[in-house]
């Protein structure tokens, strides 16, 4: 059986591949969106696509922090560090990744702006603390899970009045993004239709907890699973999606059940509540204006807001043409579908975020995918 | 950044922080996410906060699956990079 060597326990792997196998059936499809971008990596790592029956596909979806956030959020960040001088604080990740005309942060960095590397919030605010004449902003990104770090960070500067510290945030939400895919057709009209059931994000769903998805269920009719991101538990889910779909059960269940609770961490929510409120709209690459679907920092905390301390800038920002990262991200197009795949975009010359993020889909297939997908490409 | 990493809590320190052992890299850690840690708590760190207990079963579990992927190596390196706190380059 192919790739089932890579496994660490071979004999789950092929007893999951034999079942999944035995389950799926023939005169059906089963398209399951990979919400999170560790999903869709562990994947393409283990090759999980050739271990399922050709009826089973994975559709990838928009959970990578990097990838959804729009050209105009990056411009804004690095005028944050050209025209407002400040330091600018950022995950490793979003230094390469293009904005308009291809500037990034690291080509900002080069022409001189201050723009430093964190491994966290924590480091931000060290910064902030020995900088105390410049004004230091993290450049807040990610989902569930990078979300609260962030809301401590806000906490500690105001109960030690670190002053010159502030968070530009761009904290999204994952089951607003979810209920997006399924209700607005502009996306594309037959996306909905299209897709039987949702892996659920394992990290994320450790601090949310699975409650959240149970509306998705239950309104949209589609099955969830949380799944944990090793490749056996993402063959597990597929089986319990396999399940679901075969006996028509529309529930959220959780494989996860070792890490992931209903309820999730009361504590990290509760802080999130205190510190953020909900945006009514946020522009996501790919999925573009989406409901409720992000945070800002709350009044009381404006002090501690870059979009409120600095007056950002109108700017015509533009996502670099052609790439197909938009499509790639609504799970409407795959990288062999970009033209700009493995010739004009690669890991060492991105254009699009989806190259760029170790989380990104082209990225995955780049990694581990690259020969049969440039041999298919020009077979098309 | 979207990685958790499980630690071994190895020393609670003032200020809801805390000393972790990651495949024997020591860091320090914020433990303001989680009520009563205690040392020898086994947690998924995420961008160098703790987010939830898991039990030494799971710890060893994922840590070997990241092992064998590769991913443990690098977040180790993107734990203990230096960063620069220091004023304008």
């Amino acid at each position: 059986m192919k790739y089932v060597d890579e496994f660490r326990d071979r004999d789950l792997a092929r007893t999951l591949a034999t079942a999944i196998a035995a389950a799926a059936d023939p005169a059906r499809d089963y398209n399951f969106m990979e919400f999170c971008g560790g999903h869709t990596h562990a994947i393409f790592r283990y090759g999980v696509q050739d271990l399922v029956p050709a009826n089973v596909r994975f559709v990838h979806g928009p959970g990578c922090p990097v990838c959804i956030l729009p050209a105009r959020r990056l411009d804004d960040a690095i005028e944050l560090a050209e025209r407002h001088g400040v330091i600018l604080c950022s995950y490793g990740d979003m230094l390469r990744v293009p904005g308009t005309g291809r500037r990034s942060l690291l080509k900002a960095k080069a022409d001189g702006a201050d723009i430093r590397m964190v491994y966290s919030t924590l480091d931000a605010l060290d910064i902030a603390r020995a900088n105390s004449g410049r004004d230091v902003v993290f450049l807040g990104i990610g989902f569930e899970t990078t979300t609260p770090p962030s809301a401590v960070a806000i906490a500690q500067a105001q109960a030690e009045g670190i002053a010159n510290f502030s968070v530009f945030c761009n904290h999204v939400l994952t089951p607003p993004a979810i209920r997006h895919i399924l209700e607005a057709p502009e996306i594309d009209p037959t996306q909905a239709a299209r897709l039987d059931g949702f892996l659920g994000p394992s990290h994320v769903s450790t601090v949310i907890g699975s409650r959240p998805y149970e509306f998705l269920a239950a309104r949209y009719g589609k099955p969830v699973v949380i799944a944990g991101f090793e490749p056996l538990d993402v063959m597990q889910s597929v089986l319990m999606l396999i399940h679901q779909v075969n006996e028509g059960r529309v529930d959220v269940e959780n494989q996860y059940t070792r890490v992931v609770t209903r309820d999730g961490n009361r504590k990290a929510q509760e802080l999130v509540a205190r510190i953020f409120e909900l945006r009514p709209s946020f522009e996501w690459r790919g999925l573009g204006s989406v409901p409720e679907s992000a945070l800002a920092i709350r009044a009381e905390y404006a002090a501690f807001d870059a979009e409120k301390r600095f007056a950002l800038s109108e700017k015509q920002s533009r996502e670099t043409k052609s790439c197909e990262c938009p499509a790639i991200l609504r799970g409407v197009k795959k990288p062999k579908d970009c033209k700009l795949f493995g010739k004009a975009c690669t890991p060492e010359t991105p254009m699009g975020a989806c190259m760029v993020s170790s989380e990104g889909a082209c990225a995955a297939y780049w990694t581990y995918r690259r020969m049969e997908t440039l041999a298919e490409m020009a077979a098309e | 950044m979207c990685l958790a990493i499980p630690a071994l809590v190895t020393a609670l320190h003032d200020g809801a922080m805390a000393s972790v052992s990651v495949g024997g890299i020591a860091k320090q850690v914020s433990i303001a996410l989680l009520d009563e840690v205690v040392v020898g708590d086994y947690v998924l760190l995420h961008v160098g906060y703790a987010l939830h207990r898991v039990s030494e079963e799971e710890a060893q579990r994922t840590l070997a699956m990241m092992a064998e992927a590769g991913l443990l190596q690098a977040e180790v390196v993107e734990m203990t990079e230096p960063v620069e706190t220091g004023t304008a380059p």
